[in-house]
This record gives C-alpha cells, sequence and structure tokens, in this order.
C-alpha cells in the first residue's frame, strides 16, 4: 500500500512537468516580458528605460530556457523557466506581476471557495441521490416518466440562467438576503445560502439522472431480486441494498473532485463576489496576471491528480476485493 | 402587528431567526451588526487596488484610497472652481525663486530664457504627526521595536493590525524629501521617474548613483536599502520644516504635482520596516498598508474583500472652508464652515465587481453613493422639456441626490500624421481629415452610447481649465457652424465636398475609382463595443468610405501606437492637473510617439504649433497666455490631427443622508470633507428592505401538491407488494 | 462571388461526411438495426425534426458570399463584407435598426427622450418607433387587432406550406411502400406507422406555422424587441444558432481523429504506446478546462494582432477566433471519449475472433481499422451527441468571461453576457435574456433528447434496461 502510493506521488512528478512546460509555454511565447511590464506599470509615462527596470527587477530579462552566457548548470537554472516553475513544485508561488505573495493569497481565498463549494457537494449529493432514489423507486409509472422528463428540462438551461435568476428572484425582489458579498464567521451564512442553494439546484438535472442510472444497474441485478423474493419491501430493498451498494461509484466519484473543492466555482464566485480563488483566477486572466495564472493552473492539476489518487485508495477501502499493484 | 408575528413564525421556520435576527434589522444587510448606526461611510472598488504606494500609484482607484491617507504639500481647494491650489501641509503656496546658469537670483518678471533654474522653498507647518503604525515604535533603549522581527514574532502576524505597540513621530522636511528620492529607488517603479529625471537637478545622477549601490550592496545584508547615504543635490532641507526643490529652467507645472501623492512625504522608519523579508512574505508591505499623515489610516485590507480606513486619531488640525463658489452657501456647502476635519470616523470599501449587485444596493441604501452607468442611467435619469437632466419619480420617492459635472479627459479619434493617406500636412490630406471630422457625428455618440453623458468638444479643452471659451467664440469653425444660439456640425453635403476636393469624389479613389479604405484601431473589451464599432462603420459609410476596423488589447494596441502602424485610432486622455500645458503637449512634436516615445500619439509636428507652445507652456496665466492658448487651438482645428471627440461627464447619485459632496476632479482627499446621518440611513434602510414573505407559504402549499401524486402512488405501490 | 471561411468549409465538410455514412451504413444490416430503432422512437423523431429546423437556419448561415453591387458608373462591384444566405434572406430584419431598447411587438421606444415635434415644441415622451409598428396609424386602438390578423394569414400560409410537405412526403412513403394513397395517410392518421410520422408532422407543423408567423410579423414589428442599439433580438438570436452549432459540431469533429487514434492505439498496443498516450491525456485533462482555454485564446488574440496583415477583416477574425475556440474546446474534451475507447479497446483486443484474425496473419492495421474501429464507433456516435449540448452550453459560460467567442460574432452566450446588465434597469428589459434563454432551450432540449434516444438505441448494455 505504501509502496503503491510512494509510486504514484513519483509519477505525478512528470504529469506535473509537463503541466508546467505547457503553461509556461502558452503563455510566454506569446506574451513577452516587455508585454507583462507595461500591463503592470499603467498607462501614462510608461518609457522603454521604465519597462527593462521593471524587467529587470522580477527576473524577465533572461532568456527563456537557455541561458548562453551563464557557466555550467547555469545555462539552465539562470532562466526564466527554471525560476519561475521550480518554485511551484515546492509550492512556493512567487510574486504575482503586482508584486503579491501568491501563496499567502491562495491560502487565505481557499476558505471562502471551500465555504461554499463543500455544502454545496455535501447538500447536493443529498438531494440528488433521494431524488434519484425516488425515481428509481416510482420506476415505470407517469412518475417517473415525468421526472426524467423534468430532469432533460433542467440539464438544458444554462447555468448562467439559474445565477442570473437566483440572485434577481431571491436578491432583488424577495430581499431575503445580501446581492452579493462575503464575510467571515457565522455571518457568512446569509452571503453563502444563496450560491450553495443555486449551485444545488443547477446540478439537478445531471445528478439525478447520473445517480439514477446508477442505482437501475444496481436493481437488475440478482441480489436484489434474490432480496425482494425474500419478502423485504421496496423501501428497504433501495435503501439497505441497492443504496449500499451504489455507494461505492457514488463515494469514488465524490472523493476524485474533493481536492478540487478549493479551486471553487469561477463564475459563481465572480457573480457573489465571493473572495474565493475561483474569483482569483477570473481576475488574474482579466488582468493578465500570469504569474497568478500559472500558480492556479499548477494548483489545480495537482489537486486532480491527488483527487485520482485518493479514487485508488478509497477503491481498496471500500471494496476489500480491489488490490492495489 | 399580525403580519409581524406572522413573519417571525416563518422566520423561526427558516431556522434563520437565530442567525439574522428577526425583529428590526434587515435580512440582506450585508455589514456586521456592530457598524448598525455608526458613523461610518460605505464605499466600494471594481478591481483591487494595484498598488497604494505613492510613488507608484497612479489611477484614480488607487487614488481614492492614498488620498485619504498621504498628504502632499499642497492641495486643491475643494470648493473653489476653476480648480486653486491651496497649502495643505506646507505653511503657504512654495516661493519661486529664478536663478540664472551660474546660480544668481533673478528678478520675477526675467525672461524665460535667462532662467536656468528654479528653486521652489516650500515650508511645513510645524508639530503634524504621522498615524500610529508599528513602525515608529521604540523600545525604551531607543531602537526600533519592530524593525528586526524574528521568525517568533513573525508567526503571529498576518496584517498590520497584529502588531502590539504602535508609535509615532513628527513629519519633517527630511521624509518629504526621503519620498522624492524614493521615486528612483531601484525596486519602485514610479511612472513619473523619467519626468522628474528631467526636471528635478541633479535626479539622474543620482539615479545612476543608487543604481550602482544597489547592485552592489552587499547580498544577505538587510534587505533595506536605505537612500538617505546618498545626497540628491536638487533637493535640500533648509531646516527640520522647510526643504527646497530645484527644478531646471522654468515649469510653473511643478506647484500641481507637488498636488499629488508623488510628493507626499515618507517617514524612512516605514521602508526599512516593510523590507523585512518576513513580512514582504506575508503581503505586508508598503504597497498595501500605507503610513500618511492623513485624516485617515488603513487598518484593513483585504484586497479581495474590503479595505478599512479609520479615522487618524493624530490628525492636524485643519477646518472645513468657508469660502466657495458663490452658489455654494446656497446649496448648502457651506454649512460646516469652520468646523475640524473630518466627520467621518471609518470609510469601508467593499469590492464590488459587477454592476448588477452594486446598483441594487445602492437602491437598497447599503451604499452611500453610487455612478451610473449607462445602463441604468434611464432608471435614474430623465431629460425635463427645456432639455435639463433630472432625478426620475423613482429616485426622488428614495431622497436621491444628482450631482453632475464635465470631467478634465478628452476621448478623441487620431489620425496618425505618418500615415501616407490621412497623415501629411499637404492640403488633400488635411481636407480629407476635416471632412471625416464632420462626419463622425459625436453629438449622436454621445446620446447613444454615453447616454448624453458628455459633452462633444469644440477644442482639446475641457472646460474648468484656463482657455477653454464658450459660446460662439469657442467652436471648432471646421466642423461647426453657430445657429440659433447653439453650435451645429456642418451638414454632411460640406464634408462630401470638402472630400471631393481632397481627391475622394463620393468616397472613391481618383485612380480606378475604388471606394477608399481606412483603418481604425480600437481596443475591443466585450459584446457592447460591437455596436460601437458599428457605428463608426456607419459614419464613415457616411461619407462612402469603406472603414475596416482592426481591434485588439489594450497592450498591442499600445506597442502598434509606439510603432506607428495605426492609421486611424481612439484614445483618451485624462489631466494630470489643470493646466491647458498638460492637453497641448499631447501635439507638442518632440513628444512624439514613434520617435520619442512620447504622449504624442498622432506624431503631430507643425513647427508653428511648436513654437507657439513652447512660448506658452511657461508663461503664466494671462491676457497674453489666452491668446497663445486660442492660436494654439486655431492650429490645430484647421490640421485636424485629432478629430475631437468629447468630454465626459460624470454623474454622481448619492442618498440624501450624504453631505457636502461636491464633484471636484482634481483632488481626491475629499473623503475628509463629507458628512453622513447615520440615524436616517439606518431608518431609511429599514423602510427599503423589508423581506417579502408570503411566497414561503405558497411554496410550502405548492410542494405539497407535488408530493400529492408520490404520496398516492407510494401508497398503491406499498398496497401492491403488500399483496 | 462566394466568401469562404474556414468554419463553413469545415462545417459542410462534416455534414458531406454525416451524408457519406449514411449512404455506407444503409446497406449494411448490421449498422442499420440500431438506427432503426431510433427512427422508431417518437421523441427522438420529434426532436430531430426541431434539431433539422435549427440546421437549415445554421446551413443557410453557413453559405456567405460578398455581395455585388452597380458603382456610380455601372461597374460590378463587389463588397468588402461578406453575408451569408441567410443574411441576404432576412435583409428586412438585420437593416432595420432603432435607436435604442424597444420592447417585443412595441410600437413606442422603451425609454422617453426628448422629442421635437413639427410644430417646434418640444416634448419628454416615448417617441414611436422608426420601424417596429410604423405602418400603424394609432398603435394603441390598432395594434392587437394588426398581430392577430398578421399572425393567421401567417398561420395560413405556414398551413398551406406544411400541406405542401405533407404531399411530397406521403407521395415517397406511397412509392416506397408500393401502399395506395388513402392506406397510407390512415396508417399516417392513426399513428400505425413504424416511423412515428403523426408525431413528426405535427412537429412539423408547429415548427412550420411558427416560422411563418414569425416571418410575416416580424416584418412589420419586432416580435423579440430590440437590444441596445436598436437591433432586432430575434434576428440576433437567428443568427446565433449557427454559432451554436458550430461550436457543438466542429469541436468534436476536430478531437475526433486524435480521440479515436489515440484511443485505439493505447488500447491495442498497450505498452509504452499506452504509458505515452496515457501521459499525454493525464497531462492535458490535469489542466483546469477554463485556464487553459483561456490561455489559448489569450495566446490567440496576441497572436492575431502581432500579425495583423493576415487577418484583414473583422469577420475573418471571428471567424478565426471560433475555429480556434473549437479547437480549444476539442483539446480539453477529447480526453474523454479517448479513455472510452482505449477500455473498449482493451477489452476487444482479448475477443475471439481479433485473436482469431491475428493468427490468420491479418496485418495490425487491417485488424485496427476492419475489426476494432467499427465496434467502437458506437462509443463515438454516443459520446458526439451527449456532447453537442454540453458544448452548446458551455459556450455561453465561456463568452461570459470573455474567453468565449468574439465579442462581435453573434451567439446567445454574448446575448446573456450583454443581457446581464439589462436585467438591473427598471422596468426590467427582459427580451433578451430570454430570447436567449428560449432559443438555447429549445436547441440544448432537443439535442439532449435525441442523445438519449442514440444512446439507449446504440449502447449494447442499455438493452436490459430498455423498456
Amino acid at each position: 500500500m505504501m509502496q503503491y502510493v510512494v509510486r504514484r506521488i513519483l509519477y505525478a512528478v512528470p504529469l506535473l512537468l509537463g503541466v508546467n512546460v505547457l503553461t509556461f509555454v502558452l503563455f510566454f511565447i506569446v506574451n513577452s516580458p516587455d508585454d507583462m511590464a507595461r500591463m503592470n506599470l499603467g498607462q501614462k509615462h510608461v518609457t522603454p528605460e521604465a519597462i527593462e527596470k521593471w524587467k529587470r527587477e522580477r527576473g524577465y530579462d533572461r532568456p527563456l530556457f537557455w541561458n548562453e552566457r551563464s557557466p555550467g548548470a547555469a545555462k539552465l537554472t539562470d532562466t526564466i523557466f527554471y525560476d519561475k516553475s521550480v518554485g511551484l513544485f515546492l509550492l512556493r508561488f512567487g510574486r504575482s506581476d503586482n508584486g503579491r505573495n501568491i501563496g499567502a493569497d491562495i491560502r487565505q481565498r481557499m476558505w471562502p471557495s471551500l465555504a461554499i463549494a463543500a455544502p454545496a457537494l455535501l447538500v447536493g449529493l443529498l438531494v440528488h441521490v433521494s431524488l434519484a432514489l425516488m425515481l428509481v423507486f416510482f420506476r415505470l409509472t407517469y412518475l417517473e416518466f415525468w421526472g426524467v422528463a423534468l430532469c432533460v428540462v433542467l440539464m438544458s438551461i444554462s447555468s448562467l440562467f439559474y445565477i442570473i435568476g437566483g440572485q434577481f428572484v431571491v436578491g432583488k425582489l424577495l430581499q431575503w438576503v445580501p446581492i452579493s458579498g462575503y464575510d467571515t464567521g457565522l455571518e457568512a451564512i446569509k452571503f453563502i445560502i444563496l450560491p450553495i442553494l443555486i449551485s444545488v439546484a443547477a446540478g439537478i438535472g445531471s445528478g439525478v439522472r447520473w445517480y439514477r442510472t446508477l442505482f437501475l444497474e444496481e436493481v437488475e441485478k440478482d441480489y436484489v431480486r434474490t432480496a425482494r423474493a425474500k419478502g423485504l419491501t421496496e423501501p428497504r430493498v433501495l435503501f439497505t441494498h441497492v443504496l449500499k451498494n451504489a455507494m461505492i461509484p457514488i463515494l469514488t466519484g465524490v472523493v476524485v473532485i474533493l481536492p478540487q473543492l478549493f479551486m471553487g466555482s469561477l463564475i459563481l464566485e465572480s457573480f457573489f463576489s465571493i473572495p474565493g480563488l475561483g474569483s482569483y483566477t477570473i481576475d488574474a486572466i482579466s488582468q493578465q496576471d500570469f504569474a497568478i495564472v500559472r500558480a492556479m493552473v499548477f494548483l489545480g492539476s495537482a489537486l486532480y491528480i491527488l483527487g485520482l489518487l485518493l479514487t485508488d485508495i478509497s477503491y481498496t477501502l471500500v471494496d476489500p476485493r480491489v488490490r492495489l499493484s | 402587528m399580525r403580519t409581524k408575528t406572522v413573519s417571525r413564525l416563518i422566520c423561526v421556520l427558516l431556522g434563520l431567526g437565530m442567525l439574522f435576527g428577526c425583529g428590526e434589522r434587515p435580512l440582506n444587510d450585508p455589514y456586521p451588526r456592530e457598524d448598525d448606526g455608526k458613523n461610518v461611510l460605505y464605499s466600494s472598488f471594481n478591481e483591487r487596488p494595484k498598488h497604494l504606494d505613492p510613488a507608484i500609484s497612479y489611477s484614480e482607484n488607487e487614488y481614492s484610497i492614498i488620498s485619504q491617507i498621504y498628504e502632499p504639500p499642497l492641495q486643491y481647494h475643494y470648493l473653489k472652481r476653476p480648480y486653486t491650489l491651496e497649502p495643505n501641509i506646507a505653511e503657504q503656496l512654495p516661493s519661486v525663486v529664478y536663478l540664472d546658469a551660474n546660480g544668481q537670483a533673478l528678478p520675477e518678471d526675467a525672461r524665460e530664457e535667462d532662467i536656468a533654474y528654479s528653486d521652489y522653498v516650500i515650508r511645513i507647518k510645524q508639530g503634524v504627526l504621522f498615524q500610529p503604525h508599528p513602525a515608529f515604535a521604540q523600545n525604551a533603549d531607543g531602537t526600533y521595536r519592530y524593525h528586526a522581527l524574528t521568525a517568533q514574532q513573525l508567526k503571529r502576524i498576518s496584517t498590520i493590525a497584529d502588531f502590539a505597540k504602535t508609535g509615532e513621530r513628527e513629519l519633517t522636511a527630511e521624509d518629504y524629501i526621503y519620498q522624492i528620492k524614493r521615486l528612483v529607488h531601484p525596486q519602485i517603479h514610479s511612472p513619473i521617474a523619467e519626468l522628474m529625471k528631467h526636471y528635478i537637478v541633479g535626479m539622474q545622477a543620482f539615479a545612476d548613483q543608487v543604481e550602482q549601490r544597489y547592485r552592489s550592496r552587499p547580498q544577505g545584508g538587510t534587505a533595506f536599502f536605505d537612500l538617505r547615504g546618498v545626497a540628491l543635490p536638487g533637493v535640500e532641507a533648509l531646516d527640520r520644516y522647510a526643504y527646497k526643490v530645484r527644478i531646471r529652467g522654468k515649469y510653473p507645472q511643478f506647484r500641481f504635482w507637488l498636488a499629488m501623492p508623488f510628493f507626499a512625504p515618507m517617514p524612512w522608519e516605514a521602508d526599512a520596516f516593510y523590507a523585512q523579508p518576513g513580512l514582504i512574505e506575508k503581503n505586508v508591505t508598503l504597497d498595501w498598508y500605507p503610513v500618511g499623515t492623513g485624516a485617515y489610516m488603513l487598518t484593513e485590507n483585504n484586497p479581495n474583500r474590503r479595505i478599512v480606513l479609520m479615522k487618524n486619531p493624530r490628525f492636524h488640525d485643519e477646518a472645513y472652508p468657508a469660502e466657495g463658489e458663490p452658489a455654494d452657501a446656497a446649496n448648502g456647502y457651506l454649512q460646516d464652515a469652520g468646523k475640524k476635519l473630518p466627520f467621518i470616523d471609518k470609510i469601508v470599501f467593499t469590492l464590488e465587481r459587477e454592476i448588477i449587485p452594486y446598483w441594487n444596493k445602492f437602491l437598497q441604501g447599503y451604499y452611500d453613493a453610487s455612478s451610473i452607468a449607462s445602463d441604468n442611467f434611464d432608471q435614474a435619469i430623465q431629460f425635463t422639456g427645456q432639455g435639463d437632466i433630472e432625478l426620475t419619480p423613482a429616485m426622488r420617492e428614495k431622497h436621491v441626490k444628482l450631482q453632475t459635472a464635465v470631467t478634465t479627459s478628452i476621448f478623441y479619434m487620431g489620425f496618425n500624421m505618418l500615415d501616407p493617406v490621412v497623415g501629411g500636412y499637404g492640403e488633400k490630406a488635411r481636407k480629407l481629415r476635416q471632412a471625416v471630422s464632420i462626419a463622425v457625428d459625436y453629438e449622436e455618440y454621445i446620446s447613444i452610447f454615453q447616454n448624453g453623458r458628455g459633452i462633444p468638444a469644440q477644442g482639446i479643452l475641457p472646460p474648468d481649465i484656463s482657455g477653454h471659451v464658450d459660446g460662439q467664440a469657442g467652436i471648432n469653425p471646421y466642423v461647426y457652424d453657430w445657429a440659433d444660439g447653439a453650435p451645429r456640425r456642418k451638414s454632411i453635403e460640406a464634408a462630401k465636398k470638402l472630400l471631393a476636393e481632397a481627391g475622394y469624389p463620393e468616397g472613391r479613389e481618383p485612380a480606378g475609382g475604388k471606394p477608399l479604405v481606412l483603418y481604425l484601431d480600437t481596443v475591443a473589451r466585450g459584446p457592447d463595443d460591437k455596436a460601437m464599432l458599428d457605428w463608426y462603420r456607419k459614419q464613415f459609410a457616411k461619407l462612402g468610405i469603406q472603414l475596416v476596423l482592426r481591434t485588439t488589447d489594450y497592450n498591442q494596441f499600445q506597442q502598434k501606437m509606439l510603432a506607428g502602424n495605426a492609421q486611424i485610432f481612439m484614445w483618451g486622455w485624462n489631466a494630470d492637473y489643470p493646466d491647458p500645458e498638460n492637453f497641448f503637449f499631447l501635439l507638442y512634436g518632440p513628444n512624439a510617439k514613434v520617435e520619442k516615445g512620447g504622449e504624442n500619439a498622432v506624431n503631430y509636428k507643425n513647427r508653428e504649433f511648436d513654437r507657439l507652445f513652447e512660448k506658452m507652456r511657461n508663461m503664466d496665466d494671462g491676457v497674453e497666455r489666452l491668446g497663445l492658448i486660442q492660436e494654439l487651438q486655431e492650429i490645430i482645428r484647421r490640421d485636424a490631427p485629432w478629430i475631437f471627440g468629447f468630454h465626459p461627464k460624470s454623474f454622481a447619485l448619492y442618498h440624501d443622508w450624504y453631505y457636502n459632496l461636491k464633484p471636484n476632479l482634481m483632488a481626491n482627499n475629499e473623503t475628509k470633507y463629507l458628512r453622513i446621518d447615520a440615524a436616517r440611513r439606518e431608518a431609511r434602510q429599514k423602510a427599503w428592505n423589508r423581506p417579502v414573505y408570503w411566497p414561503i407559504p405558497l411554496a410550502v402549499v405548492l410542494f405539497f401538491i407535488f408530493l400529492l401524486p408520490a404520496w398516492l402512488s407510494y401508497r398503491q405501490r406499498m398496497r401492491a407488494t403488500a399483496l | 462571388m462566394p466568401a469562404l471561411f474556414w468554419t463553413d468549409v469545415l462545417f459542410f465538410l462534416l455534414l458531406a461526411m454525416l451524408a457519406a455514412l449514411l449512404v455506407y451504413a444503409r446497406d449494411k444490416e448490421h449498422l442499420r438495426r440500431p438506427w432503426h430503432k431510433v427512427a422508431t422512437n417518437r421523441s427522438g423523431m420529434v426532436s430531430l425534426v426541431v434539431l433539422l429546423a435549427f440546421l437549415l437556419v445554421g446551413v443557410l448561415d453557413c453559405l456567405h458570399f460578398y455581395p455585388a453591387f452597380r458603382d456610380a458608373d455601372g461597374r460590378l462591384e463587389y463588397k468588402t463584407e461578406a453575408i451569408s444566405v441567410f443574411d441576404w434572406c432576412t435583409m428586412t430584419l438585420s437593416t432595420r435598426d432603432e435607436k435604442t431598447y424597444s420592447a417585443p411587438f412595441a410600437a413606442y421606444a422603451y425609454a422617453r427622450e426628448y422629442v421635437r415635434r413639427e410644430d417646434g415644441s418640444q416634448r419628454w415622451e416615448y417617441p414611436r418607433l422608426q420601424y417596429g409598428g410604423a405602418h400603424l396609424e394609432n398603435p394603441q386602438s390598432q395594434k392587437l387587432g394588426d398581430i392577430v390578423a398578421t399572425a393567421t394569414s401567417g398561420a395560413g400560409k405556414g398551413l398551406l406550406l406544411w400541406s405542401a410537405l405533407c404531399a411530397v412526403l406521403v407521395g415517397l412513403l406511397v412509392r416506397q411502400h408500393r401502399l395506395p394513397w388513402n392506406v397510407c395517410l390512415r396508417r399516417i392518421a392513426q399513428d400505425r406507422t413504424q416511423v412515428p410520422w403523426r408525431a413528426m408532422l405535427i412537429t412539423l407543423l408547429i415548427v412550420v406555422m411558427a416560422a411563418c408567423v414569425l416571418a410575416e410579423l416580424s416584418v412589420k414589428y419586432h416580435v423579440l424587441g430590440t437590444d441596445k442599439v436598436g437591433q432586432d433580438v430575434f434576428y440576433q438570436s437567428l443568427k446565433s444558432v449557427r454559432t451554436g452549432l458550430i461550436i457543438g459540431t466542429l469541436t468534436t469533429m476536430i478531437m475526433l481523429p486524435f480521440a479515436l487514434l489515440l484511443g485505439i492505439l493505447a488500447g491495442y498496443f498497450r505498452g509504452w504506446v499506452d504509458d505515452v498516450i496515457q501521459y499525454v491525456y493525464t497531462t492535458l485533462n490535469s489542466i483546469p478546462d477554463v485556464l487553459l482555454i483561456a490561455a489559448a485564446i489569450l495566446m490567440m488574440q496576441v497572436y492575431m494582432a502581432k500579425h495583423e496583415d493576415e487577418f484583414a477583416s473583422l469577420a475573418l477574425r471571428a471567424d478565426l477566433r471560433l475555429l480556434f475556440l473549437c479547437l480549444i474546446l476539442g483539446i480539453t474534451r477529447w480526453t474523454g471519449l479517448c479513455r472510452l475507447l482505449r477500455a473498449e479497446t482493451l477489452k476487444l483486443r482479448e475477443m475471439e475472433y481479433i485473436q482469431a484474425a491475428k493468427a490468420l496473419g491479418v496485418g495490425q492495421w487491417g485488424i485496427l481499422v476492419r475489426h476494432i474501429l467499427p465496434n467502437v464507433f458506437h462509443i463515438v456516435l454516443i459520446t458526439v451527441t451527449l456532447d453537442f449540448s454540453a458544448l452548446v452550453l458551455a459556450e455561453a459560460v465561456l463568452s461570459y468571461i470573455n474567453i468565449g467567442v468574439d465579442p462581435t460574432t453573434p451567439s446567445w452566450g454574448n446575448m446573456i453576457n450583454s443581457a446581464r446588465l439589462e436585467m438591473a434597469r427598471e422596468p426590467i428589459v427582459w427580451w433578451s435574456l430570454t430570447a436567449a434563454f428560449l432559443f438555447m432551450f429549445t436547441l440544448v432540449l432537443a439535442a439532449n433528447l435525441f442523445a438519449d434516444v442514440v444512446r439507449d438505441a446504440l449502447d449494447p448494455r442499455r438493452e436490459a434496461n430498455n423498456r
């Protein structure tokens, strides 16, 4: 087990290296350090000298991958690429283009993201699974038909409409919660309740359908028939047998996204001005702050790989038949 | 009474009662309960400020914060118009002594050619204190308490508020000098560094010397790079409370720079304190936590959520102005005359990225003032029969008030004078430019895209800048006629005639008869710009000219301008200071963008214009200068290197608990003059934010109705399986 | 003079491939069988009719040309801005711009304005629209009647058109099945046909009637109002159909070769090939989609700005950006399909008939093309249909963060993006958002329903669940 985990972690290194090279190439091929300097120096009185100075101070005046003029190993290390990406592996994200420490920002901003994403995931899971169970319970009736049809309808609505509509009705017309903003502690509840509701509602269509297929697959299996033949009532069959057995795909599906909860939701956060990592990323994109975008790409990839690893481990935990090799 | 119990019941039902306190407080109040009814000003920012260092920051949203904290020697009078400088920290306006090349003093009316240097002597008030700040905190033995933080100490620190002790210190002239030196600090990228190297005597040499020292500084030592060790010959302290700045030649505009945060005092202790790597790691830097003498001090800076300024307990004595414009007394601006500033205890800037929530919160009373975006314009403003603007009944019902002001900016369309088709100084190219100037109907532009929030520009100078002329004498005769007491754009026929004279009859090339194709470079941001681009195409189509639009992002646009690759482009200028020089220099030959990287983006070069400009530039205001300005205007109106677009108007809405708000486009430190009536605000917020409860029972009923078929099916099924 | 846009060419290429596939599958019984199942499914065929209606608009909007005109001297000239056949058909809609917002079917502007009367007096009032309801003398009293009359006449025309279409269709059926007319008609009317013709014809009736009524009305009114600069929202929504279709289809088309090739190769050869391919797709997969798209779009913008001369016209740029967006969306999406294909191939290669083919000395490529490819193709089809609606929805979200299609390209995402601000108005401007919602919803719903049916028909594992 331990050995397997270590091997998987080592396997992550080339993956992350690949991610890093890719993003680095994407950003630097087109966006020269000159562009970045101009972007950060503002609009008035920007002189070539000022740009040179900015680049020198930020370490952008070196070559990208290969430094001819440096001796020995420094040919590789005295470059922008080495300088800007090695730190990422040690989770040292460095300074953003406008001078702030990215690591500190990320540590601060992941909590609001989590405050929305985690309850949204939990409540969503609860609501979607129970609705799906209901649909399975009522299978072969008109209720199932209309339920599934409703799911397709809900699925066909863009998530933007859920957000715009929810904010408009609950925030503006009914005045139940503040329209946007965030606060720490218990005060946060009034700010996050609407985004959580919206994200649960927006996921109903696809979520319920997905769990329904999972349950239906189980329902057809022999042990369910046996259980029913034993004379168990339908709710009992569903809750004790079907749900329990379907728990494995459900849980592993959840585990893989757990680490990414930190990343937050891009759109929800910017609509509700929640100071999480999602709006951090959006800001960085719109301000073209590539240091932040690079850090977020790296973080996202690392968390994704972590999620895969956790899934594998959780498989062995819930299903002893699976052996890790 | 009954509705109240019902609503209370429902709150309990919702399980929210405990959290929100269902009684008096609106459910949607976004602010913490302990601030209710306090003397707090609520404002917003839509993008986190990039820099709060007075040597770097140069944009409006940054100024709205740091101008409350940092105090340059001079400031603009809050009420008087046209904009007038008055001493702030300075005892009086600086005295200027002209010197010849040998350093001998010259009389005040000396000819400009004779003046080699000007000395500005600034004497500051005594007894002014910096805000309480940990950088000043000292131990009993006089050493600085927090200048060498240990890892142990750092552990408990994440923001500036985490330091137990603060100290304070008297402001001295050295602090002003220190800041001037910081403008060329190797780690600081001041946007005006190059400009000041040119003007302040010895600045260039100082910068080089500092740069050298910085590079050869011992590695691994303290991170604080002390500028005090190097002398800057052009700037010297005369005594503890006075300093002198020596400027090359005559440069009267320097006094305006003295009113900008670039020249605010900076204590060296702050630089030393914030240079500690342990603090930088935690984003506790001078760029985020300013140290100033102003009416407010920054206590919380979470640029991801909110920025909080508190009243500076050590703020020096300053009183609300007792005089202003003639109408000010009637408008209630002088009610607080002579009272000690500031009035408001705390300012909370909240991050608000989207317009909709921002506007809705304003309407709910959670922001005290709001600007108007073009999308909520109709909702707030309407035009009266006389063409004046007024608030809509919905706004008046909420007792909202309106302030308008023409900004000291200009949006223009520039012709690259280096371009073979539209550029050049020949008769034909000039007529082409004039024809296009007539065809691009900025009146329509303003009404469609600005909701009438702007005035068409008749020349380069906005109103409120000396040299701007109203009425018939001030119109651009190449584009407008004077009719019925107002300027009227010349007809499109006149433009077509000019175009034919320019050699493009009906917008066609003389050879081959192909339509003339022109290229417009612009920055496109969102879907709204599409309409604007279509509109521009239509304007040129009126003359039969085909317009090809080339959109880029702002970065590429600037690069293109630098290379001179654009043909026609749109740009704007926002005045640094209220002097005509700050506009005309945009067309001064030696400032050409392509050759010199200056601000003359159209690369206009007219010898006569340059000569007159040089003469006008450093002249003191007076009849002679006004005459020169009119001559300059005439030259550029005729040559038409720009289509003078429009001067935008800023509209501000504010609630009736908000006092003393008078738009002042030059001063940004207006918060100290403002006053609010917190009690009235609270009452209004309560009245405007009554949650609507009736959908809850409705939803419950609907829920059960939907549950009914499920229940019926369930029973049926259970019975079936039971059988 | 025809104008060739990249997306047009690729779109038609895609349609041609689809047609070729149909022709190929016609006389292969085992390929036809699942499609037969689709053809007998009611909701599948109804949504197909709706999808075809959207496709018609999209195809018409993909035929671009430079319109010719006679200049002052009578010489034939071409305009520099290309338009599509669809634009040409709807010239009445696209050219009738009002000044700014107006509500659906309005005859007056949405906001009051400062109007100069003929007698020289000036009033602050709602001005009449330049086009919308301009033919009415007195809109207050006449409008409703006029709308009803126009709609009725449109409905009548729609009915006529529908009858004609029906006649053609029944004629074809009569020829195919060699049945008498009346029998054929009766069977359709009683819904006793294998293919649910009745439901399809009813859907067609609704679509054709709606089209005709809207066409008649939109000449006189702005049926879905106008936007901020007075452009007809109905026209914009229709123009957005092309963007939606292109994103939904081209993306999959672009990613398909990669996913197919790499997925099959990885599954079939295993070993280091598998390792490399798995590495590539895990790497790509681990990058958050939005960030990858944002980076790529920013990159392309900068590239275009630097090589400006190659992208002279705005339309060309917008088109290339659309294509590029498809490309990058494809890159973020091929990994899922690739993984499915790999797993399926892994299973297939152990099958007896493959082993037998190997033993008989059939070449590697022969096995891949002859035996593996046809047997994994159902996965491809299922993924393609399922992805379509997800892609249409994704476009809107990407446009919201300004990394979607070009701001000048009409698209539902752009419409929603600009409509966000309109929600804050008082009275609220609801029509742009509603229009985008309706169109997008209809297309996505139809696509979802169709995809479900296709999946049920093609997926062998689903047989059991098909009741």
